[in-house]
């Protein structure tokens, strides 16, 4: 599952930020997106991997970096299967 | 993507032109001439649903789909820029109160912001700060279970009126939103006047002097007051103002075909010339690609696409300058009558301006569409 979060999220930044980057790059930070892109961030998460961000998730710290969305994902992920939701990838 | 309307948004669309006919077109120009939205039309607004018509249906709200609301907002601002701009702000401030408001701040606020007993505004501008949002100079403090709040906003929608205000201020450097009531001790309100468009919407400045704002009113996290809660409502201000400004080019059309069937030069109608045929073939067009963009964004929202924020800026950058170029054009068509407030294209005109500057100028959405641009092709 990690590989296959990993891959996507790298796919869709790398293409965003028009570079290739570290996973721990701070894309924000680094000024490579402005700030609507935090936005379509959280709505690639979940329309991508079925995860919903609530309203406490709604910090960059968790959109920031390629790692830092892997991480997010996969914890969201873990929560729902922890609920017993179903996660779907593809 | 498929634009046919479903049967009940063309109800709602039909519903929506009469009500505004009826309630709104009589009070229109006056609204404009006046500077001032009368306490009867405010009430017709606040009763008739439309203010909380986008909000979610537990809280009263009715929940309608962002086609709906699209086609709701254009009839409206078809008639009337001011009281669109109401529904704008009210609508885009309570939709960042209920995504990012926890279980008790939704129950407080939401259901007299649904049914329109309340009207809330969105204070995020000030005197020296537009654009860069980042920049606000507006301060709080900690103060035990409470904020202390200092500052000036000024340009704020309907200011005048509003119960409520989302309000961005920096804590220790880092932005945070709050929920602040009109009649909070230390906020004084004064009017914005003489504005060159869209005159209707009670422009105020707040000046916060130590105004206490208890914790619990504070939306999203610390830090997050930009980059999220104002730029989530922002978001669905664009939408609701590429739509508005359709609805500026609808009614620029509808003049104007009306003034060219209608008044003579040289013993031939004017809708017999050809460079008139034109200008009528030009807002036809700006129109229907105007009205498409914002149909595309209206579809990617509701499905919850990552390209629907950009999707709308774009719908908003184009249909705001296409109702500027329709109107310069509708203006002209009239000629001396065009300047001359016996008709309403001036209006159109001045109302298609600011709707160019709110929620983001055309030179901003240029900068963010350009940033777009270069990476749509994996998007689409």
């Amino acid at each position: 599952m990690t590989l296959d979060v990993r891959a996507r999220i790298q796919r869709y930044i790398r293409i965003a930020v028009g570079s290739d980057i570290n996973d721990e790059d701070d894309i924000f930070e680094l000024g490579l997106v402005d700030s609507l892109f935090a936005l379509e961030l959280v709505t690639f998460v979940e329309s991508e991997f079925g995860v919903v961000a609530e309203k406490e998730d709604l910090d960059i710290c968790n959109f920031c970096s390629i790692a830092a969305l892997v991480a997010f994902v996969e914890a969201r992920c873990q929560n729902d299967e922890d609920a017993g939701r179903t996660w779907t990838s593809d | 993507m498929d634009i046919r309307l479903t049967d009940s948004q063309r109800a709602y669309r039909e519903t929506a032109r009469q009500f505004t006919a009826r309630e709104l077109a009589p009070w229109a120009a006056r609204i404009d001439r006046e500077g001032v939205t009368p306490p009867s039309v405010l009430n017709v607004i606040r009763g008739c649903g439309f203010l909380g018509a986008a909000l979610p249906q537990d809280k009263g709200g009715g929940g309608i789909d962002e086609v709906s609301y699209g086609i709701l907002t254009e009839e409206v601002g078809r008639v009337c820029s001011s009281t669109r701009s109401l529904m704008t702000v009210h609508n885009m401030s309570a939709q960042a109160i209920a995504r990012f408001g926890d279980h008790e701040q939704q129950e407080r606020w939401l259901p007299d912001l649904c049914s329109g007993r309340k009207v809330v505004a969105f204070a995020l501008s000030e005197p020296e700060v537009g654009s860069a949002a980042d920049a606000i100079e507006t301060k709080a403090t900690s103060d035990g279970n409470a904020f202390r709040v200092s500052g000036t906003k000024k340009w704020i929608t309907y200011g005048l009126i509003a119960d409520l205000f989302v309000v961005f201020a920096k804590l220790e450097g880092a932005p945070i939103a709050l929920v602040v009531d009109r009649d909070s001790e230390g906020l004084r309100i004064e009017p914005v006047t003489d504005i060159f468009g869209v005159r209707g919407s009670m422009l105020a400045q707040l000046h916060f002097d130590e105004v206490r704002v208890r914790k619990e009113r504070q939306l999203g996290r610390v830090g997050m007051g930009i980059r999220f809660v104002a730029n989530v409502a922002l978001d669905h201000g664009r939408f609701s103002v590429a739509w508005g400004s359709t609805g500026i080019i609808q009614a620029c059309l509808d003049a104007c075909v009306a003034y060219s069937e209608q008044r003579r030069q040289a013993g031939r109608r004017l809708k017999d010339f050809q460079l008139i045929r034109r200008q009528l073939a030009n807002m036809l067009v700006d129109h229907t690609a105007s009205r498409a963009l914002c149909y595309r964004s209206a579809c990617l929202r509701q499905r919850r696409a990552p390209q629907a924020t950009m999707e709308t800026s774009l719908a908003k950058y184009h249909a705001s300058m296409a109702a500027i170029r329709a109107a310069t054009n509708a203006v002209h068509m009239h000629g001396a009558n065009g300047c001359s407030g016996e008709y309403p294209v001036d209006r159109y005109l001045r109302d298609a301006t600011v709707s160019g500057i709110v929620e983001g100028t055309h030179e901003i959405h240029q900068l963010a569409l350009a940033s777009y641009a270069l990476r749509r092709p994996y998007l689409d």
